[in-house]
């Protein structure tokens, strides 16, 4: 069984101007142990769908359809008393807006410390040490000073690795990492994505990321879902999905990021963009909701949506052309 | 010859730490002497440790800060000193676009007026007719439809929004933009798409470019030369070939091994930095580094090493380049 199945997630937020589909109708699996990685344009529904698992959707507007089996139990039919000693004991979340995320009248020791009293029954001594302990394994220098400051005195990134704190003290069996390197340069990012790692090694948890690098996806990644507007049209192993992707939206992802050390000689080229907008999410969309932007769409994509379909082994895009390879595409 | 556009000798910020410990005042030394040069149509870019002074730097050229010490001087004229009366026009040829397209445009303010104020602010628009054909313009340099003038700030994406603020700065007719991690929020083809408006704009108005960024393959892409900071100060400095290529600087040949490259085939062996990254209210004695640095050796512990030359165009501040070429790992490990 897998440690967390998503199956057919529909999350919806009631607006003003009609219903939000930001979620709309989204399945895949986290084994134990492995890391799966979610990747899609701005307002896709990535951090719409972690707070679906984590529950903190706000309901009203939002509502959550379809069923998330933790260890098999549907979390979207567990009370909140329940629910609250899944965070924190068994799944906790790494924010993408950490200064929303943290207490701003808490010093961050105190913060840590909180979490780890609760959980895992810890003494105020015992836990606050762990807390510097923490704050330590995330890079923050000098520790003990930073532990006895309030989240405002604190840089972006260092802010943002709190929360990493935060989020492994616990050892949690799945980590959510929404965006958990974005403020942070890159000899930081590689101790976190080693935390990761480690967190994975020595209790065997399973970690969702989402991320717009995809360096740090082939970095981390075992498997990958590819989100655009509300749905999954791609999911693959990270080395099938760098090495034969089979939507022209993930494509157009993997063309436009630059590598390092390919620039170096002469006039640097442009890069690759993806030309249009994402499609509202508040109207239906007819066909493949990559239509509108794709280069090969023909007459069928925008009458009928694709199916998901297994096109290679573990590989499912929704597609109506996918079987063509990338070198026909592009010419 | 000509000045450069932008100069910056020695500059020091320091910020006073509250609480003062037994009566002594304590600093946070968060840049500390710090000389580069930028000139016109030339992007720079600034890459460094989270904390290592980047913003602070932005800010100083930027004159939102006064700096503690050193100079700066744009197009010839010193304005680390200058009053804000005298300061106005210079304000007007230096310009910023921040990391958070959220928060740094005003919900309450339109499009239209937020790209107007610095256009009447400066008195770049004779009259109504000459502001409208400016407002159009910007719209248009920037790839934004013109009727979304009329939208507020909350009605466009993070891309468009970032648009929105790079036309802002554009109203004022800039010399040079400071970019503090401008792309850094947005998602990969909405990157492309500024990064590559970004280039348009420097070719095609001459513009000058500070870029702060943590993107290593981004900075790469688009600049002409790159200054490595460590702790407050420049570690090295040159064309992005030589840095890129033939970094000087351990510090630089670490932070390269770390970017994680969009190829899960890829191997790559990255160099660990080991131990606590060092305070920058007591930064260690003699080479910064030192603590850090896999190479490093008894005088790095007492003398600090002074930035030098050693290419042309090209200068980094590490002893190992005392060395003959034979025994300084750094050269042993050339990429390129
Ligand atoms: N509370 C809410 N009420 C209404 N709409 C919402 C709410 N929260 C999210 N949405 C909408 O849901 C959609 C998906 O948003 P989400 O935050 O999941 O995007 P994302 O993929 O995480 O994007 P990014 O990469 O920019 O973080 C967006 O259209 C957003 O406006
Ligand atoms: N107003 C301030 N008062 C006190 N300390 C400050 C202030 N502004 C910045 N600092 C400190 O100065 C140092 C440099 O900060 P700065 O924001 O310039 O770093 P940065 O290189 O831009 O980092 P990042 O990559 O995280 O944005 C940090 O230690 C920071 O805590
Ligand atoms: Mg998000
Ligand atoms: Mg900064």
């Amino acid at each position: 069984m897998p440690l967390l199945e998503v199956d057919r997630l529909q999350t919806h937020f009631r607006t003003p101007d009609g219903v939000n589909r930001a979620v709309d109708g989204v399945s895949f699996h986290i084994d134990k142990g492995e890391t799966l990685a979610v990747v899609g344009e701005s307002g896709c529904g990535k951090s719409v769908t972690a707070m679906s698992i984590m529950r903190l959707i706000a309901e009203p507007p939002g509502r959550s359809a379809g069923e998330i089996r933790f260890e098999g139990k549907d979390l979207l039919k567990l009370s909140e008393k329940e629910m609250r000693k899944i965070r924190g004991d068994d799944i906790s979340m790494i924010f993408q807006e950490p200064m929303t995320s943290l207490n701003p009248v808490l010093k961050v020791g105190r913060q840590i410390g909180e979490s780890l009293r609760l959980h895992q029954g810890l003494g105020r001594a015992a836990a606050e040490d762990k807390a510097v302990e923490m704050l330590r394994l995330v890079g923050i220098p000098e520790p003990k000073r930073r532990a006895g400051e309030y989240p405002h005195q604190l840089s972006g990134g260092m802010r943002q690795r709190v929360m990493i704190a935060m989020a492994l003290a616990c050892s949690p069996k799945l980590l959510i990492a929404d965006e958990p390197t974005t403020a942070l340069d890159v000899t930081i990012q590689a101790q976190i994505l080693d935390l990761m790692r480690d967190l994975k090694q020595r209790v065997g948890a399973a970690i969702l990321i989402i991320t717009h690098d995809l360096g740090v996806v082939a970095e981390v990644a075992d498997r990958v879902v590819v989100m655009y507007a509300g749905r999954k049209v791609e999911e693959a192993p990270v080395n099938d999905l760098f090495a034969d992707p089979k939507h022209p939206y993930t494509r157009g992802l993997l063309g436009a990021v630059p590598k390092l050390g390919s620039s170096l000689d002469g006039e640097a080229e442009r890069l690759a963009e993806i030309p249009g907008i994402v499609p509202s999410l508040k109207k239906k969309i007819e066909g493949c909701v990559f239509a509108s932007r794709c280069p090969d769409a023909e007459d069928v994509c925008r009458q009928f949506a694709p199916a998901l379909e297994e096109k290679a082994p573990a590989h499912l895009a929704a597609c109506h052309f996918s079987n063509r390879d990338a070198a026909e595409a592009a010419a | 010859m000509t000045a450069p556009l932008l100069e910056v000798n020695d500059l020091k910020m320091h910020f006073p730490l509250g609480g003062a410990l037994f009566g002594e005042r304590r600093y946070v030394y968060a840049v500390d002497g710090l000389s580069f040069r930028v000139e016109r149509g030339e992007t720079l870019s600034l890459v460094g440790e989270s904390g290592c002074g980047k913003s602070t730097v932005g800010r100083a050229i930027l004159r939102l800060l006064k700096p503690t010490g050193g100079q700066v001087v744009l197009a010839g004229k010193r304005i680390d000193d200058m009053g804000s009366a005298k300061l106005r026009p210079y304000r007007r040829r230096v310009q910023v676009v921040f990391q958070d397209p959220f928060s740094s445009l005003n919900p309450r303010i339109r499009v239209r007026d937020a790209l107007a104020e610095p256009i009447n602010n400066f008195g770049l628009a004779k009259d109504n007719a000459e502001l409208t054909r400016k407002l159009n313009m910007l719209m248009d340099k920037v790839g934004l439809p013109r009727e979304a003038l009329g939208r507020w700030p909350h009605e466009f994406s993070g891309g468009q929004r970032q648009r929105v603020g790079i036309a802002r700065a554009l109203a004022a007719e800039p010399d040079l933009i400071v970019c503090d991690e401008a792309v850094s929020a947005l998602d990969v083809s909405v990157k492309a798409q500024i990064v590559n408006l970004l280039g348009d704009l420097q070719k095609e108005l001459g513009l000058a470019l500070l870029f702060i960024s943590h993107d290593l393959a981004i900075v790469e892409h688009m600049t002409h030369r790159v200054a490595v900071m460590y702790l407050g100060k420049i570690a090295e400095i040159g064309t992005k070939r030589q840095i890129f290529a033939r970094p000087r600087h351990p510090y630089t040949e670490a932070l390269l091994s770390a970017v994680p490259t969009p190829d899960p085939l890829a191997k790559r062996e990255r160099i660990m930095l080991k131990g606590d990254v060092p305070s920058p209210i007591s930064p260690p004695s003699g080479c910064r580094f030192h603590t850090r640095c896999p190479y490093a050796f008894d005088r790095c512990k007492s003398e600090e090493p002074r930035l030098r030359e050693v290419e042309k165009g090209h200068e980094a501040a590490c002893h190992l380049n005392d060395r003959d070429a034979q025994d300084n790992p750094l050269l042993s490990g050339a990429r390129a």
